[in-house]
């Protein structure tokens, strides 16, 4: 808590009050040493992937389907390099056999930012219903996962979830809520 | 299919000629089933890596292990059943293009290991075609065991992903594969130099 507390001050001092969710996930990964961004396209993340297409630390690129992706980042991971997928909800949503058959069992630190579609707002019926399969699948594996509504706790979150993943070697899924990122809004 | 004009080969004898001609501590990742069996019994080097479920992802884990170490060639085993899981890999690949990444396609038109079904495109899809048209120009169907050879050493000095396609019979892989994921991983990772042993 008093650390908590620590960092919003510092960085209230520093005048990063104002950074965008997105400014603060692309921060956390080049901390982290994250450089290998494998996705499958969403909306709500398209300035964070076009920012990290914009940076050269990242190699960042489209993949068919989101196993795909974690497959990519497993050999990543057992090649010496730190990797992060971005996905929605419907793309987490075919994932049980991956997480199950190779990021479990192998114990491999697979970080996940999963960008939620199928609530606060959600006009599309399918969307919703997909949305709720994720947090059971999750808890089922007993892996480590936390959803994000606040800017001002984006960085801990994101930051300590990192570190925890890489050293005890487990998968997490960070959930960006869309009280964090806006959300898709009912225009088309 | 007959219009390939390729003999039909044994995926244990084309694993070890692969693994005979392999100096430099390449990477091989195995598929999940049969692939995995014939790398095991073709000798068990600590840079083999085994899968043991996720079918289809033989050549994205290998992509990954070729982009963190672009220095290393890469090979991935992977069956023809196990591919059409994921075609879309090959797209990606031939997209980012990295050199040091060699895709090998034991193709026999069933899954073997479940029963011999036949896959949904057994005998109607080409996979080299299916490669070529994914963007990965350097594939091809290898016409008897030293096209194979020959197309391997092309590959390791290639400047592109390289595709090699094998047509093979039924018969079932040679060894069983130790299935204990952790250790697996360890001494794969031990192998890429990315781990010191304890």
């Amino acid at each position: 808590m008093a650390i908590a507390e620590q960092r919003t001050a510092s960085q209230a001092t520093q005048g990063s009050s104002d950074e965008s969710w997105h400014g603060i996930v692309l921060q956390t990964l080049k901390r982290n040493e994250i450089s290998l961004i494998p996705y499958v396209p969403d909306r709500v993340l398209t300035p964070l992937i076009k920012n990290l297409h914009a940076d050269p630390f990242f190699t960042t690129f489209a993949t068919a389907r989101e196993e795909e992706a974690v497959g990519i980042i497993s050999g990543a991971w057992m090649g010496g390099r730190r990797g992060a997928v971005l996905m929605q909800t419907s793309g987490f949503a075919t994932l049980a056999n991956v997480l199950a058959s190779l990021a479990v069992p192998y114990q491999i630190p697979l970080i996940m930012f999963v960008s939620e579609r199928g609530t606060l707002g959600e006009f599309n019926y399918g969307q919703s219903l997909v949305c709720r399969t994720m947090r059971p699948v999750l808890d089922s594996l007993a892996l480590e996962h936390h959803t994000i509504t606040r800017l001002d706790e984006l960085e801990f979150i994101a930051d300590r979830s990192i570190k925890q993943a890489v050293t005890t070697q487990a998968p997490v899924a960070l959930i960006l809520n869309p009280l964090l990122t806006g959300g898709k809004t009912f225009d088309k | 299919m007959d219009n390939r004009n390729t003999k039909v080969m044994n995926r244990f004898d084309v694993t070890s000629r692969l693994i005979a001609k392999l100096k430099h501590e390449e990477a091989v990742i195995g598929g999940i089933g049969n692939t995995n069996f014939d790398l095991w019994a073709a000798g068990h080097r600590p840079q083999n890596f085994y899968m043991l479920g996720s079918m289809g992802l033989a050549f994205p884990i290998a992509l990954g292990v070729a982009l963190a170490q672009p220095d290393r060639r890469v090979f991935a085993l992977e069956g023809d059943g196990s591919l059409l899981m994921q075609l879309g890999a090959l797209s990606t690949i031939a997209t980012l293009k990295p050199k040091n990444l060699i895709m090998i396609v034991m193709d026999n038109g069933i899954y073997q290991i479940t029963g011999a079904q036949p896959t949904p495109a057994a005998s109607v899809a080409d996979i080299v075609a299916i490669a070529a048209g994914s963007g990965l120009a350097n594939s091809a169907w290898a016409a008897d065991e030293e096209d194979f050879e020959r197309l391997v050493d092309g590959a390791m000095s290639a400047s592109e992903p390289s595709l090699i396609a094998v047509r093979i019979d039924d018969k079932p892989g040679v060894g069983t594969t130790r299935r204990d994921p952790v250790q697996i991983r360890e001494r794969f990772m031990h192998g890429l130099g990315v781990r010191e042993p304890l």
